[in-house]
Formats: C-alpha cells, structure tokens, sequence
C-alpha cells in the first residue's frame, strides 16, 4: 500500500515536468519522466547501415547506447558539435538511446491547461510533435519520443534487411 | 530474470540447498546404480543427504518434506546399521529417486510460491513396505524403533583448541522448552546451537545427541534443553537471541557467577574430552556417530564456499569495472601530467594497471560455467528412458568442463532434453535388433561439447539406426511441410524437416515423444540464443545432432584492428594470418574487386572501409595489411589499415534500436573506452 503511495507520489512529483532544449531557435521539450540523464557530446562509433540520423553508438559506463541526432532527424542542416551540445539520454519503454542536441535549456512545469494539442496542418509534418507547450510568450514544442524513436522509416529499414 | 525468486532469505537459502542436495543425491544413486551395489560411504551420504533435508524441510515447516526424508532416512539407518545382504538395489534406487523427484517438485512450487501441498502418502507406504520387506528378509529384530544409540553416553561439542573456558567471557547456563505441538524438538534444539554459535561459544547441551536420536525430542518435550555456553555479550543480547527464536516457550537463563560451579563445569568438561576417547574405543558403532557428525559438519563448512549471485549484479559489477578501466587511463594519461617527470606516480600508476586488469579478468571469469550440471542431468533422463523402454543405453560426457556463459546454461537443458530423448526414443534400437544387425551392446549415446572460436559446439551422437530419409519424406508429405519438390532437395534440407513444428514420424504418441514439438523446441530455443543446428546421419551407423550456439556475452579472444578512426575486432579463431601484401601478389578482376595469391591459391578481399563507408587514408593493399579470414569452407582477405594488436573482449550485444546489422557480431570496450565493433566473418563472407 505505502509503495503504491510513493510511487503515485514519484509519478506525480514528474507530472507536469518538461526539459526544454534547442534545436538552432526553436524550444522543444520531453517530459521528464523518460530523461535519464544528460551528459556532453562523447566520442561516437559510427556504425554502418544505419540512417544518417542514427549517428552511431557511444559506451556510457559500459552501456552501449545508440545515440540520434535530432538536428538530422528533424531534416535541419547539420551543425558541428561544441561545448554546448548535449546528449540526452532517454529510456522508452526500455529502450535506452540519446539525442544529440544543440544544448539543453532547463526544467520548466508546465501546467496542463497551458498544453495544446498540435494544429493540424499536414499530417506528416507534425508527427514527432506530441502537443504544444505555452510557457508565457514562448512556446516549446513538446516530443512525442515513441514516434521520434519508432515510425515508418525504421521499419522500412528494417525490411530492406 | 528466472533466477530471481522473491524469496525470504531464509527460504531461499532452504531451496538452494535442498536442491543441492538433491542433485547431490541423484548423481550418487546413478553412479552406484552401475555398480549394483551400494558400498557404505554411499550409504552414509544418502543417509546425510536425506538428514540435511529433513532437518532443513522441518525447521522451515514443511512437514510432508521432512517426513519422507525422515521414512527414507529410516530405510537407509536400516541398511547402513544391518547392513542386509539381500538388497534389490533397482527399486530402492527407484525408490530414491522418485522420493527426490517428488522432493524437487515441492522446491519447484515453493520457488513459484503455490502452495506446497504433494500427497507423500504413496511415496512414504512405498518406502514402508521397502522396508518392512527387506526387514523381513534379512531376519533382524525390528529395529529403528529399538536404536541402540539412545544408550550411548553424552557428547559434547568441545572446542580443543581453547585452553580454559575460565576467562574474561560470560558464562551462561540456559534451560528452555518449546511449545506444544512444535514437533522435531530435537532439530529445533540443534538449529538453535547452530544459531547461538555466532553469538557464543556452546561448550555442553543436554541432550547431547539431538542430531543422531530421534528419542532426544521426547527429553527435550519432558525435561527442556539445557545448555551451557560463554559468550562476550551481555546477559541482554542473550536474552534477545531467545526471545527471538521461533517456539521457545519458558526460558530460564542464569548468568554463572559462582567460580566453585565454574571449576565444576571446566571439571566436568575436561573429563569428557579425556574420557571420550576410550569411550569411543568400546565399541565400532560408537565410533561411526562422531565421524559421521563430524564429516557432517566439515561438509557443512565447505559448501559455504559457494554463494549464489543474482546475474544482473554481475552485468552491473561487469560494466562498473569496465568504467573503472576508463577512469584510470583518464587519471594516467591526463594531459595534465604530460611532459612531467613523475618516477613514483609512474610505478604506482603501473601497479594500479596490474590490479585493474586481474580485476577484469576476475569478473569476466566469474559469468563462466561449466556444463557439467547441465550435462550430469542428462543421465538420469538416459537411465530413466532406458529402463521404460526396455532398451540398452548408456551415455558418454565429453567435454563437461567446457565453460559457456550463465545465460546459455539456462538456454540449453531444454533442448538437450529433447535431443537425448529423441536419440534414444527414435535412434536406439531394441536390443534384440541391435544383436541382428550385429551392432555392440549396449548402445551409445554420447554428448560432446568444446568450444571452438566464437561458438559452443554441443553435439549429442548415437549409433542407433539414423535417420530414414524416405520415412522423413513420407511424414512430411502427409503433413504438408514440404516447401519444395522433393528432388532438389539436399540431404541436409531432408534431415531439417525433422525441426518443423508438427513433425512425429511416431504413429502413436508415446510419454516421450510423438506429439511433434520436441524437435521444434529445439530450434527455437537454439535460435533464441542466435545458434544453429546441424544434423548429420548416416543411415545404421547413428545420428549427430550438433548445436552451435554463439558465445553471447562471453568472452572471446580477438584482434585489434583500425579502420580510419574507427576500431574492429576479429575473433582470433577466425584469422588465419595477416600480412602485409606486395604488389605481385595482388589481382584485380575487371570489375575491381581485389584478390590475393597466397601460396598459389586466389582469395577474395573485401575492404572494410568500402563496406562500413569508413574514411581512411589506407585505400591502396599494399600500404595496409590483409587479415586471411576463414569461416567454414570460405576463406577470405580483408584489408584493414593497421594491426592494434589481441586482447581477451567481453561480447556486448548492438542495442536493440540498432538491430542486427550484417557483418557485424556486436560490440565491445577496449581498455580506453572506445567502441570497437567485432566482426562477423560469415554474416561478412555472405556478398562474396
């Protein structure tokens, strides 16, 4: 009973919770509860076969992480990494992989009445974004991170092999 | 993870051990079966075996347990004690087994936490009658409820190195009783001994031989348990230890103060130790209850050399020590220290490189085991199937110690299960065809494992009468399996059907097989594990069922290579040699593609940087060096930039977002950190 409490409280401690990061001047935000940590730009093995958004794999404390660079995945331009740049590592549904990004912002709570779902301009232009966060003027753009990791192009990958 | 049982404890302790035990026992009666005969030592073991799970099942209150090893114990008091001539040692060894199969299936339910509740009604009469038989055979008064040890003098447990007991140490005099209807006093009385001995040191109980007489419970329930020890604890933690004993009723603890009751005590103890040994020279069964206590307890002692580790501890141990590895050649080679003479940071870095290297050695050895367990089980299925059948068999081990992954270990018994049962269930002839076609007796089965590279290989031989081609084609006709005219199928291709779902070429359906999924299972949990099966058969000579199943997580030995800025590694089974080659022994065809001329043989070579896209300044052959590969019958050249040299690799598995990519057998750390992606030889060989 007690840890069904806790638990409730842990869910509900990260509710509410996004980490913001930049992508050149756009804001996005992932909901906290898939972030593991976030760590700098490490060196990367490159993998072949893979697509070009899928950078390679990096070793983190012995972990094999596969690590995705969201620039290219969004179909931006690419960017040479820096100081700035972070890998977020985050854990869907038991998938552990990292997103390259030009640098990450903060913890921002956003308030559930203050999310709005995504216009409906194309359908495939909007289908990594999960909903739309207002945060004062700003507005960040919230990641719907089971699409970002799984859609058409992986599987059509995968039948090519 | 299966391993993981949400267990107290104490239970789990309970399960481990008894299963222990039981395999102890197993492996016994079977190696003694051949003999026909069970010298005493094998007695005196079974009779301990059978011991240690009564006493265990009754402490953790599993009644129905302990009292069918207390029936089995009897039995074997029996015959250890009489020593009858007239045995028949095929039931009683049956006998023993079902008990510890009905044993094991108990420790199954409880693991699974159901509720434990087999009927040892049958088991315990069929014991009884065993018996009441031989005791009717042998012509000997009716015995155990006459034990002739519950005359034998009191024994105490004295620890001889201690010179005095009079030191600075509290002494205690204790005298309890359990509550009603606890039963087994006697072994309660005995676990809280055991138990007091981390707090204190036990010199004298009474009853004293709780552990041999069964008689002593009924003392125990009359008159208590008396018992004198010393202890650096206070009165309190004493006090505490009692209380916290499950089914002590009345407690009476006295502190002994009083020298003259001390001299008294030592006295009474020092006359024990003197006098033990002649007593113990009166007569030879005497003898045998302190060996056997005392054989008991150094037996004790040396299992807890083993523990049992949950397998995720040791991933996580296995990374952390791999970080470690990482973190010390960031302190070592910190560009920081560069250009500095440090002569002693230089030695104790070199010492810290030693030990961080056992360390790793350490734990990569410690996911290895032997196949021996798995493999050992096998001979009872062997015997127990040779005996329904009525047929001849016996099994060969080869190879046991061949050591694979904890994870593999899980993965295989299954499928052995099903090969070995298959081999004699369809392989092994009736003996009287056997003498027909004038093949030797009693057939063979033989399961063989050996490493060899990157692979396990586990084969299961008999030399009964092979596969049937005609009979597998016919089956497979009638179940509609055949995927292809029957013509251009190959041998092999032929013999494979045998793995389809669905496949018996057994008309009736038998306990063991017949029903067509055993073989399926077979490849599916083969596959599981990323191997594969061969068959090969030749028709009255036998069946070879060979299992390669692939080194996953394991430990392989492989070469460094580089590639531009990226690191692969080869298994080093596959590299045959490398070289630098020279211009002349270099040929291109017209397309392009590059071939070696080694010693008058042309081989094929494949660029690793055109196959992975990898850019490198090495693109011309002779300026880097071909590693001569070989998988199978094909051998091949590829051409990488430099050698780094070998090292022994823990395979890593590519993350699952990445999938299986071709050419590449997963991934590993090298000593600094990097990723270095390990070869794949055959997924590689494939586009030639």
């Amino acid at each position: 009973m007690e840890e069904t409490l806790a638990w409730l409280e842990e869910e509900d401690t990260q509710k509410g919770k996004f980490l913001t990061f930049s992508l050149g001047s756009e804001f996005y935000g992932i909901e906290i509860k898939y972030v593991t940590e976030i760590i700098g730009i490490q060196p990367i093995t490159e993998v072949p076969e893979l697509p070009d958004y899928v950078k390679g794999i990096i070793n983190l404390r012995g972990k094999i992480i596969p690590v995705m660079d969201v620039r290219l995945r969004f179909k931006k331009p690419p960017q040479d990494y820096n100081d700035r740049t972070c890998i977020i590592i985050i854990d869907v549904k038991e998938t552990d992989i990292g997103l390259i990004v030009d640098s990450v912002s903060e913890v921002l709570e956003i308030p559930e009445e203050e999310i709005v779902s995504p216009p409906e301009v194309n359908k495939n232009q909007n289908r990594y974004i999960k909903a739309i966060g207002k945060v004062g003027e700003d507005v960040k753009l919230i990641l719907d991170c089971f699409k970002l990791l799984n859609d058409e192009e992986i599987e059509a990958l995968e039948d090519i092999q | 993870m299966s391993s993981q049982f949400n267990l107290e404890p104490m239970l789990e302790l309970f399960c481990y051990e008894t299963s222990q035990c039981l395999s102890e026992l197993e492996q016994l009666i079977l190696n003694y079966e051949k003999a026909a005969s069970y010298n005493d030592q094998t007695i005196d073991e079974i009779f301990r075996v059978m011991h240690n799970i009564k006493s265990s099942a009754a402490m953790m209150l599993f009644n129905h347990i302990s009292t069918l090893a207390h029936n089995m114990e009897d039995l074997f008091f029996f015959i250890r004690e009489q020593d009858p001539e007239i045995i028949d040692y095929a039931a009683l060894s049956d006998l023993v087994l079902e008990a510890a199969d009905f044993i094991k299936l108990e420790i199954e339910k409880i693991k699974n936490e159901d509720e434990a509740d087999g009927n040892n009604s049958l088991l315990i009469s069929n014991i009884q009658d065993f018996l009441a038989y031989l005791q009717k055979n042998n012509l000997i008064p009716d015995l155990p409820a006459a034990r002739p040890r519950s005359t034998s003098p009191e024994q105490y447990y004295i620890s001889r190195d201690r010179g005095s007991i009079l030191s600075e140490l509290n002494v205690f005099k204790a005298k309890l009783f359990f509550e009603d209807g606890c039963e087994m006093e006697n072994i309660r009385a005995y676990a809280l001994v055991h138990h007091l001995k981390e707090l204190a040191e036990v010199f004298k109980y009474f009853p004293a031989d709780i552990m041999e007489n069964d008689d002593s419970a009924m003392i125990i329930k009359d008159q208590g348990f008396e018992l004198w020890f010393q202890s650096e604890h206070e009165n309190r933690v004493i006090q505490d230890f009692f209380d916290n004993t499950a089914f002590v009723r009345d407690l009476d603890l006295i502190l002994i103060k009083n020298p003259e009751e001390l001299m008294q005590l030592e006295k009474e103890i020092e006359v024990e130790v003197v006098t033990s040994p002649d007593s113990l020279a009166l007569s030879p069964e005497e003898i045998l209850i302190p060996n056997t206590s005392c054989g008991q307890m150094a037996l004790s002692s040396g299992k807890q050399s083993i523990i049992s580790v949950n397998v995720d501890k040791l991933d996580q141990l296995m990374d952390l020590v791999g970080e470690m590895v990482i973190a010390e050649a960031m302190v070592i080679q910190n560009p920081d220290l560069k250009e500095l003479e440090l002569d002693n940071f230089k030695k104790a870095a070199l010492q810290l490189r030693k030990i961080t290297s056992e360390v790793q050695d350490v734990v990569m050895s410690i996911r290895m085991v032997p196949l021996t367990i798995s493999l050992q089980k096998m001979n009872r299925i062997v015997r127990d199937m040779a005996r329904k059948l009525n047929k001849e068999v016996v099994l060969e081990i080869i190879g046991a110690e061949t050591e694979v992954d904890k994870n593999i270990i899980e993965h295989i018994s299954d499928p052995l299960m099903h090969l070995v049962r298959n081999a004699i269930d369809h392989g092994i002839e009736d003996p009287q065809a056997r003498k027909e076609k004038g093949k030797s007796l009693p057939a063979k089965v033989i399961i063989e494992a050996k490493s060899a590279g990157n692979d396990v290989l586990i084969m299961v031989k008999d030399n009964g009468r092979g596969l049937e081609k005609e009979k597998i084609l016919k089956r497979a006709r009638d179940n509609g399996l055949l995927s292809k005219p029957e013509t251009e199928m190959s041998e092999r291709e032929i013999f494979n059907l045998i793995f389809a779902p669905g496949f018996s070429t057994e008309a009736q359906v038998t306990e063991y097989s017949g029903r067509g999924v055993g073989m399926d299972v077979v490849t599916k949990n083969i596959e599981k594990l990323g191997g594969t099966v061969l068959i090969d058969s030749i028709p009255d000579e036998g069946t070879i069922i060979t299992l390669k199943i692939p080194l996953t997580l394991a430990i392989i030995s492989g070469m460094n290579v580089k590639v531009g800025s990226s690191f692969y590694t080869i298994p080093i089974t596959s590299i045959r040699e490398s070289f630098r080659p020279v211009a002349k022994e270099i040929i291109h065809d017209p397309e392009g593609y590059g071939m070696v001329m080694v010693r008058g043989e042309c081989y094929p070579i494949i660029r690793l940087h055109e196959k992975f896209q990898v850019q490198t300044q090495v693109t011309d052959f002779t300026e880097g060096i071909i590693m001569m590969a070989e998988n199978g019958e094909k051998t091949y050249g590829i051409f990488v930039d430099e050698l780094l040299g070998e090292q022994q690799v823990v395979v890593k598995a590519l993350p699952n977002y990445i999938r299986k990519i071709k050419g590449l057998a997963g991934c590993t750390l090298l000593g600094d950190g990097c990723i270095s992606l390990i070869l794949d030889i055959a997924g590689l060989s494939d586009d030639i």
